[in-house]
């Protein structure tokens, strides 16, 4: 244990010195090449274009480095392995990708994970903005805020096992310790292993995530609620409108863009879902989404190829809104 | 086509009063402008008759009615605000509509509406465009026609062109004396701290002053005849000299010198009392005449002189630790810095205020 501290200080002094000692360095090596300061040099301003356009370079160094070796290798390495047998022996061209449109369980966890996609991100933005509403009109508003914004605080590992506690069923008869079915029990009815009811167990996984992305979409949009000029709602108050026109009229239109960014976030969180599945379910009764399909078959069942496929069909489904969302927050940057 | 009454409105934002039991008359079809200083609550008071703001205590009446608990929608009343307040969204058109489609007017009038707007303010070409494709003075524009649209009884401005640049403000405060011209019948109130702009718009000004009343008259009543040393400095530029005076009564005649100066015989029938003691003697700029030293009531140095080719303005200074007098005269006289001068303002033209501030009314014998 002690040794593990001493060995994790000195990791962490030795790569503050090294990037220091780095940037530095490189800093000095290359005013010493190109000399632009002294005004001597009788290429001063040659030498001072050169260091201006080479140090961005040599700074983004390492960062882009890393990127390239944890991000971009990686994809392209994911892209082969799924293009071999499970153990990477032999090329099987698109043979992976045959079969996953044949398998039960990925056309399962497709259906899934659409149904996710559906309800999830529209849910917690509708919420989330429903909270950033009606926060800013009550005393409370700030602890209220602040109680919808901890489950973000909280992983998802976390937080499922919070909501298995929730969902927790008792053989009829015996006292149940689940809030649900205790309450579902004093109305009356029978108990139910809710998680185990497939389709509907679906639903009661997403709204855990549903429970955790509120916070962030009323984090967001409030902030943009904030942003609109108070003096269109008062022109739109003479204009005779109510509450709810001021809402849907002029409030939301002026926020649309925060809205479409934050739905478009909150929907590839959904599509790349899997610890909630994996801690709930682990994908049975029907409630296999990809990311924990992927899981399986990698860590499981040893079959590299066909993980790597899964991992690519994610990757592809992911990467429009990837890009929509990238070019909405570039247009709306411009804008301002 | 409505009067607007106000009888001891109040305005406290918690501990903190704003207003202090403003009383105003204002009749049907009247332009009246509001001015003050930055935060004297010329906007506050405005935004209590708009019905955005409660009052808290007090009453409001349009058209005889109080209002005070009426929605603003029903009261009758179009604000333009100084931020424009367009809905940046929608349309120039939908802009103008959408107080129209609130109150669920058919389509036939909302087009008839919208169509005499643009037109009076040529907005027509623009009605597709959306506000931020629109100039400044455009969207001013659009935020008159979205108030002419709702037809109202009263027009209410907040300090509509302080966000034009100086050459489109005077164009656009004529459009604004043609289309209260162009509506015998409506009540506009407007809002400024520029006197000019409310010299040049009113029929009668309400000067402001930290929440209280100063003065309320017709332009010329203000400048002729300001009640107070406030309004007395702040109606005209430049600003009235005000120069301490020392007054003293003899024999029901009173005579009022400036320290070390000439002195000028007075008479009131307000009581002789109130020019005795220390007051101040106010002159405008352009009632100060040039004249012999025998004559002068001032004498002192030109500091600095503006030539703006119709008229000279001289700064004086008359010593004793004072003010500059600042002298307006008309035509071009080539008088330089450093010169000699002697002073007397114009009889008629001398306002006599005493130790509280408040004008006395006097003849100068
Ligand atoms: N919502 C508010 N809460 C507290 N004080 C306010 C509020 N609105 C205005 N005030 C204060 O009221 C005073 C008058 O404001 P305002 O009517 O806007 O002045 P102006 O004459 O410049 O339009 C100012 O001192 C301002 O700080
Ligand atoms: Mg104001």
């Amino acid at each position: 244990m002690t040794q593990q501290v001493i060995t994790a200080t000195i990791t962490i002094l030795i790569g503050v010195a090294g990037s220091i000692l780095y940037f530095v360095g490189t800093n000095w090596l290359l005013d010493r090449i190109f000399p632009f300061r002294d005004g001597a040099s009788p290429n001063a301003a040659r030498n001072h274009r050169i260091t201006t356009a080479v140090r961005p370079w040599l700074f983004l160094g390492p960062a882009l480095l890393a990127l390239g070796v944890y991000l971009i290798y990686p994809v392209f390495e994911t892209l082969r392995l799924s293009l071999y047998n499970r153990d990477t022996t032999a090329f099987v061209g698109f043979d992976n990708y045959a079969w996953l449109v044949g398998d039960a369980g990925f056309r399962e966890s497709i259906l899934n994970n659409f149904m996710w996609l559906l309800v999830v991100p529209t849910a917690a933005t509708f919420f989330g903005l429903m909270a950033a509403v009606l926060t800013d009109r009550i005393w409370w508003g700030n602890i209220a805020k602040s109680l919808v914004f901890m489950p973000m605080a909280i992983s998802f590992v976390g937080a499922s096992v919070i909501w298995k506690f929730v969902y927790d069923y008792r053989a009829a008869g015996s006292e149940q310790i689940g809030i649900l079915n205790a309450f579902v029990v004093w109305l009356g009815f029978e108990p139910q292993a809710w998680i185990a009811v497939p389709v509907w167990n679906n639903f009661f996984l997403m709204v855990i995530l549903i429970w955790i992305q509120t916070g962030f979409a009323m984090v967001i949009l409030s902030a943009a609620l904030r942003g609109i000029p108070e003096e269109t709602m008062e022109a739109a108050v003479i204009d005779g409108a109510n509450d709810f026109q001021i809402f849907f009229h002029i409030m939301v239109p002026q926020i649309w863009g925060t809205i479409a960014v934050v739905w478009t976030t909150i929907t590839i969180v959904v599509l790349k879902v899997f610890d909630i599945v994996f801690a709930m379910t682990n994908g049975q009764w029907n409630s296999q989404v990809l990311g924990n399909l992927m899981y399986d078959w990698m860590f499981r069942g040893f079959d590299f190829g066909r993980g790597a496929a899964i991992a690519i069909v994610i990757m592809v489904l992911v990467t429009p809104i990837m890009i929509s969302n990238i070019r909405r927050a570039k247009a709306e940057t411009k804008g301002h | 086509m409505a009067s607007v009454k106000l009888s001891g409105v109040r305005k406290a934002y918690g501990e903190m009063e704003i207003l202090h039991g403003i009383d105003l008359d204002i009749k049907k079809g009247e332009f009246v402008v509001f001015v003050g200083p930055s935060g004297c609550g010329k906007s506050t008071l405005l935004r209590a008759i708009a019905g955005l703001e409660q009052v808290t205590g007090g009453t409001i009446e349009i058209d005889g009615i109080v209002s005070n608990d009426i929605p603003p929608s029903k009261r009758g009343i179009a604000m333009v605000f100084q931020s424009y307040a367009l809905y940046p969204h929608m349309t120039v058109r939908d802009n103008m509509a959408f107080g129209l489609r609130m109150s669920r007017s058919p389509k036939e009038e909302i087009d008839r509406r919208i169509a005499k707007a643009a037109d009076i303010l040529q907005l027509t070409p623009y009605l597709h465009r959306l506000p931020k494709a629109l100039s400044g003075g455009q969207r001013q524009r659009v935020a008159i026609g979205r108030a002419i649209c709702r037809d109202p009884k009263v027009f209410l401005f907040d300090e509509p062109l302080s966000n034009l640049d100086a050459a489109l403000r005077v164009a656009t405060r004529i459009e604004i004396a043609k289309l209260n011209e162009s509506m015998p019948d409506t009540t506009m109130i407007y809002v400024t701290h520029d006197q000019v702009e409310a010299m040049t718009l009113a029929d009668r000004i309400v000067v402001l002053r930290g929440g209280n009343v100063e003065q309320v008259g017709t332009p010329m009543e203000l400048y002729h005849k300001p009640a107070n040393l406030f309004v007395a400095q702040f109606i005209g530029s430049p600003a009235m000299n005000i120069v301490p005076v020392e007054g003293s009564v003899a024999n029901g005649v009173a005579s009022v010198a400036p320290k070390g100066g000439r002195a000028l015989s007075a008479k009131t029938e307000s009581g002789m009392e109130r020019l005795a003691g220390p007051l101040s003697l106010g002159v405008r700029p352009e009632n100060i005449d040039l004249v012999d030293e025998a004559k002068a009531l001032f004498s002192g140095t030109v500091t600095y002189a503006e030539q703006l080719g119709e008229v000279e303005i001289l700064y004086v200074d008359i010593g004793a630790g004072e003010q500059p007098i600042v002298v307006k005269i008309p035509g071009y006289h080539a008088i330089e810095r450093g010169r000699g001068v002697h002073l007397a303002p114009q009889k008629g033209a001398i306002h006599l205020f005493d130790a509280k501030g408040n004008a006395v009314e006097h003849q100068i014998l």
